[in-house]
């Protein structure tokens, strides 16, 4: 165990090493995902496994350790074991002997565990394609190591970097070098987080803070959640070295109360880190004093924003204020203050370790580093990828995600949540960067990736974001909070079949009124879904509103379901399933819906193996 | 709101939580704390409170601390009875209206109790994409409630929750602490009816 306290820049090289030499006390280390994947089932998985091991006496030679997110969430619950890199997934507490015997005893993949790709099975991790195509930098130790132990992260190097800088490195050499890097915010708007640090250092001010932005309240994005839960030593180093290099002497981390294991994990990596000394005052034996306090939010999505997220940190209601004046000169306590998102702080300790050259080789001109994205809706392969910046759309949904899930065709990619837009299939082949994503009416937001399919209705999913920043708008400013509502409404309508000449002009010009007028970056945002679902699928408003049909057969006012004779083998799912009774049919005879009685639930076409459930 | 006089709340609990937070307020001028203040480990519970609570404010309970400090009555009463916030307004000098500008705010507050068993169904992008919408109906109708409400025993509340971040295994419902991905419309009936049985 480490307790000692670490004085010095060799003390923690020492310690480093001695835990690396302990680790390789075991011959094979089980690496069980124990965040995402606890959903299904993950801690039966490891309770089977030590107890197996310890009656079979292998526990001094097999280690069990439970992880962050290895990424590939679709195969959950999901294992991987060293030093064979052996994935499972769908892994169940039967598999567990078979596990123990094939893969522990005699070194060999279990096959049917395996992760199967264009019809073959492959368990070393780094043949699945998946995996293949990402560059996992901020991500490397995830899924690697027990984020709930800071021996883990200290023989991977943790915090080496941190304790090099706190030794005689100038703060103003750091922030050179990250404004050389380019690295852009990861919270949404990418500016510059060397020129953001360099605005704080410079303000004047006795006392300044740092905020890590933890309140990842984008719907579809947990790329945040996944980093504190699985490295969140990663993150307290990066924020050790702004704190040092803006000069802030005490830090708030400000997480969402949705995330309670990330809570739990960054309260542990945080006493941990000042029992070894590596928090608090004269960190590792240098000059230096800072620590960090978790706060957790309350509920508001319009807290992810700056000036609102200070606010609440004061106590208040969480509303924004305009800026100027900017938190760099005058935030918290009007103090000083510093805000950058997790996954930005958790690029701090790769760029000043591996330095600001190595870095802006990877992406592109503008857009530098890695992004991580947050995979999920209609793809096979759901999960958390890591890819340079410039990386196509079709290499992350189709190469890494496998492609759209249940043989459906693509539609879009909705991404940047509800301050993002909707990209069709046409751009596929576009690099994605912070540049490019705007210019195609999205932003590239904190990274949720949500794909759709031909079943998803655009007009809907507008709705349902305009629903989003509806509910969550403060209510501070008018143009946000009337003007969000009069758009709301017209979608309502343009849904539900009321939809009157005009509506689309109409929704279009409140549109970028509120994009203009609003206070902040909630309002000036929540319209890009309407507008971009305008501009790539305006088709589809038009047959809702001049058509009075909903082509995705989601909006249920619009929709007739229909079960094509031909296509229905008459298997009797969807008779099971209707929660109404409304389709009748024998054996042998194709079924047929009794419209009087239908819901348009859609329940029916959901189960159907033969896709004969049709809209009219 | 119609103030319902609430006799069965036990108001030691938040004399408790006051005291402890007053208490660690005096200690908090001691030196120790003052080393604290500055980045100082200590093991000390009140050390740790005082940092908590009046760490940027200069060792002083202020509004700063509102939030957290009705995030931890909440977690002592399952949710933020009248008279416990009269009592706070009284030892704090925070005035109610203050306080209550604060709760109706956040989505996280809750100024009625809540059931036994909370159900929280997810309405993120990635769940409402995957059918989300038929989770949440079909525990609406199996519980016989709507969003934020509670059913007349007592024993159940749901709510719909903007996102959990288990984007990957949605639609994803979570009662109690216990994460539940993959939902469908019958697979969160079952769920429900299992507690429905467990609580006879």
């Amino acid at each position: 165990m480490a307790d000692k306290k670490i004085n010095s820049i060799t003390d923690l090289q020492q310690l480093s090493q001695t835990l690396l030499d302990k680790q390789k006390e075991y011959k094979i280390r089980v690496l069980i995902c124990m965040t995402g994947c606890r959903a299904l089932g993950a801690k039966d998985i490891s309770t089977k496994f030590k107890q197996s091991l310890k009656e079979q006496k292998l526990d001094n030679q097999v280690i069990v350790i439970e992880t962050g997110c290895i990424g590939i969430c679709a195969k959950a619950p999901t294992i991987l074991i060293e030093p064979f890199d052996f994935l499972y997934g769908s892994v169940t507490p039967d598999d567990v002997d078979e596990i123990i015997e094939t893969t522990i005893k005699n070194s060999k993949p279990v096959e049917k565990l395996a992760v199967s790709q264009n019809g073959e099975k492959t368990a070393n991790i780094n043949e699945v394609e998946f995996y293949k195509k990402q560059k996992k930098i901020v991500l490397e130790k995830c899924g690697r190591i027990d984020p709930t132990k800071i021996e883990d992260a200290i023989a991977t190097g943790g915090y080496l970097t941190a304790v090099e800088m706190l030794n005689g490195k100038k703060p103003q050499d750091i922030i050179d070098e990250m404004t050389a890097s380019g690295l852009r915010g990861r919270g949404g708007a990418g500016f510059p987080a060397g020129v953001k640090w360099n605005f704080c250092r410079q303000a004047q001010g006795d006392e300044k803070y740092l905020i890590c932005n933890a309140d990842e309240g984008d719907p579809g994005a947990f790329m945040d959640r996944a980093i504190l839960e699985g490295d969140p030593h990663k993150v307290i180093e990066g924020m050790i070295i702004a704190a040092y290099a803006i000069g802030a002497t005490q830090g708030f981390i400000y997480v969402r109360a949705e995330y309670p294991i990330a809570v739990e994990h960054i309260n542990i990596a945080l006493d941990q880190a000042r029992q070894l000394g590596l928090l608090g005052e004269n960190i590792a034996g240098s000059d230096f004093n800072f620590d960090i306090e978790v706060r957790m939010g309350a509920g508001a999505f319009v807290c992810g924003e700056e000036t609102a997220l200070i606010a609440s940190l004061e106590g208040q209601r969480g509303m924004p204020r305009p800026r100027p004046p900017f938190p760099a000169h005058k935030g918290y306590l009007d103090k000083p203050t510093n805000i950058n998102n997790v996954e930005t702080l958790a690029n701090v300790p790769l760029i000043i370790k591996n330095g600001a050259k190595w870095y802006s080789d990877i992406g592109t001109e503008k857009s530098k580093g890695t992004k991580i994205f947050a995979l999920a809706g209609k793809v096979n392969n759901t999960g958390l990828v890591e890819v340079p910046m410039g990386t196509t759309l079709r290499q992350i949904i189709f190469d890494i995600g496998g492609g759209v899930s249940d043989g459906r065709n693509f539609k879009a990619a909705q991404i940047g949540g509800p301050s993002g837009g909707c990209i069709p299939a046409e751009f596929l082949d576009h690099e994605i960067d912070y540049d490019s994503v705007e210019q195609l009416g999205a932003i590239m937001g904190s990274g949720g990736l949500i794909v759709t399919d031909d079943r998803t209705c655009m007009v809907d999913l507008a709705r349902y974001f305009l629903e989003f920043v509806q509910s969550e708008s403060c209510g501070k400013c008018t143009p946000c909070r009337v003007g969000t509502k009069k758009m709301l409404e017209i979608l309502n309508n343009i849904c539900d079949g009321n939809a009157k000449p005009g509506d689309l002009n109409e929704l279009e010009e409140l549109a970028n009124t509120i994009k203009k007028a609003s206070l902040c970056g909630l309002g000036q945002t929540a319209p890009n879904p309407v507008l971009s679902t305008l501009r790539h699928f305006r088709d589809e408003y038009t047959a809702h509103v001049e058509q009075h049909k909903c082509p995705a057969g989601i909006c249920k006012e619009l929709t007739t379901f229909v079960i094509s004779a031909e296509k229905c083998k008459a298997c009797g799912k969807c008779i099971d399933v209707c929660p109404t009774e409304a389709i009748t049919g024998e054996k042998k005879t194709p079924h047929v819906i009794i419209q009087e009685k239908c819901v348009t639930c859609g329940a029916c076409r959901d189960v159907c193996p033969f896709d004969a459930v049709d809209t009219e | 709101m119609a103030y319902k006089p609430e006799l069965d709340i036990d108001i030691s609990l938040v004399e408790a939580i006051l005291d402890r937070i007053e208490q660690a307020r005096q200690v908090s001028s001691s030196p120790e704390v003052a080393d604290a203040h500055q980045g100082r480990v200590s093991s000390s519970p009140q050390v740790a409170d005082a940092r908590r609570v009046g760490g940027a404010a200069g060792g002083k309970v202020s509004g700063d601390d509102l939030i957290p400090i009705l995030q931890e009555i909440q977690e002592a009463y399952g949710y933020l009875p009248r008279p416990v916030l009269d009592r706070v307004s009284e030892r704090t000098g925070i005035p109610a209206s203050r306080m209550y500008g604060v709760i109706t705010f956040y989505d996280q507050f809750y100024l009625e109790p809540h059931g036994k068993h909370n159900v929280r169904c997810c309405r993120g992008t990635a769940c409402h994409v995957s059918g989300g919408k038929k989770v949440i109906n079909s525990v609406k109708s199996a519980l016989g409630i709507e969003d934020g409400e509670t059913t007349g025993d007592m024993l159940f509340s749901m709510e719909t929750v903007t996102c959990l971040g288990a984007c990957a295994l949605s639609p994803v419902m979570v009662v109690d602490n216990t994460y539940h991905g993959r939902m469908s419309a019958r697979r969160a009936e079952q769920v429900l009816q299992q507690l429905k049985v467990e609580e006879g």
